[in-house]
């Protein structure tokens, strides 16, 4: 066993590092510049210099590197330390995945270069009030009229919709088929007058998600993901390269030492919290947990390096990295005792305000967010431990 | 960059899971537990030939000189099979020994510990739960042991221990002489037997590295309890799980339930991730020591206390079987509670992995 990296990639992450040194943040009129501008520009160095989008051919605007998990994770850990943008996040890499995979050639050439560098923003139309969990149920169709498709319907829980240049859709375009043989892949702008976006307040009073209304909204015939009928399978594409292993157990890392430094600060009976007996128990029992997600990350990173699998604990890393932030956003809560009352929430929160009760909210979204923890208990229990499957997915039959 | 098992090390692992498998299923396992021997020699023969006699020990004095990784590898299967036998004390007498021990002390014992002609054991905890060796009382003078030593594993069948002595130091006692008397705890766990010494003048042999060692070989002891931990709780998981892929009730599996099938991938969840903790404390043992004393703490109280939930859990997804003397769960859960008391409580080591934390 041997946790360091090799000399061949210390060297590397040096590389890195001067890279970043040089590069970002963004200086002179460029630092003026809007920050989603700034990303872009930054992207398309990094990019240029093998960083970003490396599972992506050069012809259709990636860096097209050899897969090599440690150098992906020692670019995940320095483009993180400086707080540099990095290739977009998990929506825009599925619709990456999808059109890499199923797309035309005009697709990959028009769509994929600027969903890359976020030079085009994208959100993701899958879920709908109707289909959740079971998102195979959705019900917002398109049928093709002319050289058109028209999409009637709405969706639900889209991130960034209200800031978003284009939306890929799931919609039924085959009533009559079974309903997973029943969904195309759309490719949608959202610049147009049959699509309005309306915002969802959150419970902490924060707003990252959207309704999204379609009435007669329209997209040429061509702006389908693989054939009529196959939006379910295109749909589960992935890039199969240098999936991160490390980055949320990192995170989590991150979230604890946050806690820790809360517990130092905060005062019960006069005296810093970390001394209090109970409050060093609860922070040593979250720690057995955080430090076995930690050392999970890189169990998986090894299987990445090898080529080999990495087993049922890769089911397991939402479930438990939400499960650890509940237990440390409920102690961060308790620690801020009364003051944790006060905190003013959403847009009433003034800037480097504590926000501990936002985050003790916030960890039962994200446990809801991406398939529910429930839903994980099912996979991991059916997938992982070979338990037969739910009742609902037999339909009656045992 | 390379945390995962090596194809060696698989190897062993699978070869003593088949040496069980072969000699030690359910039905000899109960006959174990209930009888009246605390040591069943022909499967520590096995053990013995099987190379685990002194598995980290040097070669040159009869070892296999692996690293504690591989030692906690060979705990984690011990665990999984709830291997009877004076393993964890003659693993831990053999480290203790190769640490602390003069060159020879090492030359006359260590062979005889790694060939199995003798068998080793540990005498640490006191008395209150005296488990940190600056709290320890049992007192040399003139080459003479005085002191009182609860909780030693296997020592009614055992030749020789390693006992802590005030100020955390160490001494080797032959405990077949005069002054030492051993008698048998009709304890909860009775695949790991734990036997009352007292010792009244009892000749010993102090091991002059002790004091410097003795933290170090109850780190080993707490990486292997914590390895035994997750063998165990992996092993409840799955025994359970079978059972709910068998067992029927309205007509179908009860693992078709969401409460079955919930609770058993909310086990599954606790227990995997913490296969990494234990690699990571027993990794730390051999390769980062600023870092052991944390991760071997943490490994201990983290994994003992899943390994009790899920045994409990375990228990009682099997139903009114789990409860019953004859079912399996039971050898399981008492090894469970044996894996969280033995060398100190969760709360007492989570303690330690604060202090050690810096906070």
């Amino acid at each position: 066993m041997e946790l360091g990296f090799s000399d061949e990639h210390e060297a590397f992450r040096d590389e890195v590092k001067s890279f970043l040194a040089e590069s970002w943040p963004l200086r002179g009129e460029e630092a003026k510049l809007r920050r989603r501008q700034q990303a872009v520009l930054f992207r398309g160095r990094a990019i240029e210099r093998g960083y970003l989008a490396r599972a992506i051919p050069k012809a259709y605007g990636g860096s097209e590197q050899s897969s090599d998990p440690l150098k992906a994770t020692i670019i995940a850990t320095e483009f993180a330390r400086v707080h540099a943008p990095r290739d977009p996040g998990a929506p825009i890499s599925q619709l990456v995945a999808t059109i890499a995979s199923h797309g035309t050639e005009e697709q990959k050439a028009r769509f994929l270069p600027s969903a890359i560098t976020g030079e085009t923003v994208w959100c993701q139309g899958y879920s709908e009030p109707g289909a959740g969990s079971d998102l195979a149920s959705l019900r917002t169709k398109a049928e093709l009229i002319g050289d058109q498709w028209v999409i009637n319907g709405q969706k639900i829980w889209t991130s960034a919709a209200h800031v978003a240049d284009m939306i890929y859709l799931l919609v039924r375009t085959e009533p009559d088929a079974p309903k997973h043989k029943g969904m195309s892949f759309l490719l949608v702008d959202m610049k147009q007058p049959g699509i309005e976006v309306r915002p969802l307040k959150q419970m902490n009073g924060d707003s990252h998600f959207n309704e999204v209304f379609f009435d007669d909204a329209r997209t040429p015939a061509d702006c389908i993901v693989g054939g009529r009928g196959e939006g379910w399978i295109v749909s589960r594409s992935t890039l199969a390269h240098e999936r991160n292993a490390v980055g949320g157990s990192v995170a989590v890392r991150v979230q604890f030492e946050r806690l820790v430094k809360l517990a130092r600060t905060a005062q019960r009976h006069g005296r810093p919290a970390i001394e209090d007996p109970t409050i060093r128990q609860r922070l040593a029992d979250i720690d057995g947990y955080v430090t076995s997600h930690e050392y999970s990350g890189y169990r998986q990173l090894t299987a990445d390096v090898r080529g080999e699998k990495r087993g049922s604990i890769s089911m397991m890393n939402k479930l438990v990295s939400t499960e650890i932030g509940h237990m440390v956003a409920e102690l961060a809560f308790e620690l801020e005792a009364e003051e944790g009352l006060r905190a003013p929430l959403g847009d009433r929160r003034p800037k480097g305000h504590p926000d501990w009760g936002s985050e003790y909210m916030m960890s039962l979204g994200l446990s809801i967010a991406g398939g529910s923890s429930d839903i994980q208990r099912n996979i991991i229990g059916e997938r992982g431990l070979g338990l037969p499957r739910d009742f609902a997915a037999h339909k009656g039959k045992r | 960059m390379d945390f995962g098992l090596s194809a060696e090390q698989q190897l062993l692992q699978q070869t003593i899971e088949r040496f069980f498998e072969t000699e030690c299923p359910s039905t000899r396992l109960h006959e174990i537990f209930d009888g009246e021997d605390a040591v069943d020699g022909r499967l520590w023969r096995g053990i013995i030939d099987m190379g685990l006699g002194g598995l980290t020990l040097p070669e040159k004095f009869g070892g296999a000189g692996l690293e504690m990784i591989d030692l906690g590898l060979v705990a984690e299967v011990l665990g999984r099979c709830a291997a009877p036998g004076p393993f964890l004390g003659h693993a831990l007498a053999g480290i203790a020994l190769d640490l602390a021990g003069s060159e020879a002390q090492r030359e006359r014992w260590l062979p005889a510990l790694a060939t199995g002609e003798l068998i080793g054991t540990i005498a640490l905890g006191e008395p209150g739960g005296l488990w940190d060796p600056a709290e320890w009382c049992a007192c040399v003078e003139d080459g003479r042991l005085t002191g009182t030593k609860p909780w030693v594993p296997c020592a009614s069948a055992a030749d020789v221990a390693v006992v802590g002595t005030q100020g955390g130091g160490l001494a080797l006692v032959e405990l077949r002489t005069a002054g030492v008397e051993i008698t048998p705890v009709d304890g909860v766990d009775r695949t790991r037997r734990l036997d009352d010494v007292q010792l009244s003048g009892a000749a010993c042999e102090p091991l002059d590295g002790g004091e410097h060692v003795a933290p170090r070989v109850r780190d080993a002891g707490l990486c292997l309890l914590a390895a035994d931990a997750f063998g165990g709780a992996s092993r409840c998981l799955e025994m359970s799980v079978d059972y709910a892929n068998t067992r029927e009730q309205f007509g179908v599996t009860i693992g078709h339930f969401q409460a079955i099938k919930h609770r058993l991938a909310m086990l599954a969840a606790q227990i995997e991730p913490a296969r990494s903790l234990f690699w990571y404390a027993a990794h730390a043992w051999d390769a980062l020591p600023e870092e052991c004393e944390r991760a071997a703490a943490l490994a201990k109280a983290h994994i003992s206390d899943r390994y009790m939930q899920t045994a409990r859990d375990g228990v009682e997804v099997h139903g009114g079987m789990g409860f019953t003397w004859e079912g399996d769960m039971q050898i399981w859960f008492k090894r469970a509670m044996f894996d969280r008391m033995f060398l100190g409580s969760p709360s007492l080591h989570r303690e330690r992995a604060a202090q050690a934390s810096g906070w």
